[in-house]
């Protein structure tokens, strides 16, 4: 059934974006990332419109995230005062993201640097969640058994300003968990993610936090930077396309439910090591595009409007 | 049809300028845009319309349907340290953002250069190109045409007009699924030995309708609310999948 987009002007296949938003909302649920950073380029792959895409997307994290986070609150696994630090950085970063990622726009580059972005953050990511979750499965193996899971103490815990943060059981600085949020912000507002994919890896090896309350952290987290996005575009651009959002959204928040209950399931090492697998594998495919010869070398883009 | 017929009223009224003149009707002139909009065909069809037996000569129709001008920039990727950037660009002042030409017969033995560039009818007449950095305008404007005839947006449709006894003609015209709103400009051409010898012109109203209509409208004209009312579905629909899913699990 096709279906006509107000705001993309376009016209597509209902249920290929009922199909996307669901198959994207179970690794959602899984991993406790948005989503956005296999859904954004998924989208520019069917043809809607970059600026649109990146808007709306924004508009079905905020749902898929809800979603997400209410499982993790009845399973008692967020920790909310971590994660209104983590968000108090994240709305300042998204702020600067949108100056940033206009002025790298009127440079007319801004696609180049928004797929390298990509590639650098998912291959760098993703790179040490493999090997240190590849590390994580041997030492159980071999101590046949689950493994000590002891506090290491680095640079972030000497530094000022602590704050006790019971769920996670930890006693740190604000200061890594709010410059945490505001790179993650920074990221979401230029790459149309909610950047799950840079905070959960943060939270676990960075601030130490334990696995399971970190994705209903980072859920909650990105709630608001994403709700926050998703005003600044209506507002800015008008390019948040309200049917496309409900389609992604019901699928996305039936998927979200789903593979909340199989990550609940799951090992924390296995699920680590998959989505470091699922990182690597959309890296590899945006750095293909950037190194093999395109079938077309041109492109066409909106003209003029752009100061 | 009721245009129709006052067309042809005023047709039959009107002095006689020319010794041949174009008679138009068309299955829509307004296209709406639903929610489950999937292209549209439309029909042109005609007749020319004479007053003294025709002097000879071979006659052709032309009917060229555009969309709404826009502005675009077109870009060439180039390999820079290894990977393909965008490089040289073109800004194109005005590109239709859909155009088809229909004729009686290939387009060179119905129409000569001069009386093209004089009516803008071929496609590299209509996009107007101003400056480009680093490249040749002919490359962009090619690529351009290239890009959006692979998109269906370009459509060259040469023998697509029936032409009857020199008389009467139609052809019909598939809009693609994916057209922007606006005045859809059609022109039609008679062309004896490739001279145009009579024009008519009308618009085909693309507009959307209902819910696309209000949706589009509130976007542009009350952001804020429409920013909110698109978070508070999101939330909504988050809320209401969780609630059910639980209530399914019981």
């Amino acid at each position: 059934m096709q279906i006509y987009l107000p705001i993309a002007e376009l016209s597509v296949n209902a249920f290929l974006l009922l199909g996307l938003g669901g198959l994207v909302g179970v690794l959602s649920g899984m991993f406790g990332v948005g989503g956005g950073f296999l859904m954004t380029p998924l989208l520019f792959f069917i043809g809607i419109p970059p600026a649109v895409a990146v808007a709306t997307e924004a508009n079905q994290i905020v749902a898929s995230s809800f979603s997400g986070v209410l499982a993790n609150i009845k399973r008692k696994l967020v920790d909310f005062k971590m994660g209104t630090v983590l968000l108090v950085g994240g709305l300042v970063g998204s702020a600067l993201g949108i100056v940033l990622f206009n002025y790298l726009k009127s440079l007319g580059q801004v696609d180049l640097l928004v797929k390298l972005c990509y590639v650098v953050f998912l291959g760098v990511v993703g790179g040490l969640m493999f090997i240190e979750s590849l590390n994580a499965i041997r030492k159980s193996k071999k101590t046949g058994g689950a493994p000590p899971t002891r506090k290491r103490h680095n640079w972030v815990h000497n530094l000022p300003f602590k704050m006790k943060f019971r769920v996670s059981g930890l006693y740190i600085s604000i200061i890594p968990p709010l410059l945490v949020g505001l790179l993650v912000g920074v990221l979401a507002a230029i790459m149309g993610v909610g950047g799950g994919f840079i905070m959960v890896p943060a939270m676990i090896y960075l601030l130490g936090m334990p696995t399971k309350v970190v994705i209903g952290t980072s859920l909650f987290q990105i709630i608001f930077v994403t709700a926050f996005t998703t005003m600044l575009h209506a507002t800015t651009n008008q390019t948040v396309d309200m049917v496309l959002a409900i389609l992604l959204i019901i699928g996305g928040v039936i998927g979200a439910q789903i593979g909340s209950r199989i990550g609940a399931r799951m090992k924390a090492e296995q699920l680590r090591i998959l989505l470091a697998i699922m990182v690597l594998l959309v890296c590899g495919q945006l750095a293909l595009d950037l190194l093999l010869r395109p079938d077309e070398l041109f492109s066409i883009g909106a003209g003029g409007g752009h100061s | 049809m009721i245009r129709a017929f006052i067309f042809f009223a005023a047709v039959l009224c009107a002095p006689f300028a020319s010794a041949q003149e174009i008679v138009l009707g068309l299955s829509d002139d307004e296209v709406d845009i639903t929610a489950t909009f999937d292209g549209s065909d439309i029909l042109i069809f005609g007749a020319v319309k004479r007053d003294t037996p025709d002097i000879g000569g071979e006659l052709g129709i032309i009917i060229a349907v555009s969309g709404p001008l826009q502005p675009v920039v077109v870009r060439e990727k180039e390999r820079r340290l290894g990977i393909w950037v965008n490089s040289a660009s073109s800004d194109i002042d005005a590109a239709p953002s859909f155009y088809a030409v229909a004729t009686t017969a290939p387009l060179s033995d119905i129409l000569n250069d001069a009386e093209d560039l004089t009516h803008s009818i071929t496609l590299p007449r209509v996009i107007r190109s101003m400056e480009t950095v680093g490249g040749d305008t002919g490359d962009f404007t090619d690529a351009l045409i290239r890009i959006r005839a692979g998109d269906g947006l370009y459509q060259t449709l040469e023998g697509a007009v029936n032409f009857a006894e020199e008389t009467l003609f139609d052809t019909s015209i598939s809009l693609p699924a994916n057209l922007i709103e606006g005045d859809y400009p059609t022109r039609i051409y008679l062309t004896r030995d490739r001279q145009v010898i009579d024009t008519y012109e009308t618009e085909i109203a693309v507009q959307k309708v209902g819910l696309e209509r209000w949706l589009y409208n509130l976007a542009h004209e009350n952001a804020v609310l429409y920013g909110l009312l698109s978070l508070s579905l999101a939330i909504a629909a988050g809320w209401l999948a969780s609630a059910a899913f639980t209530a399914f699990r019981r």
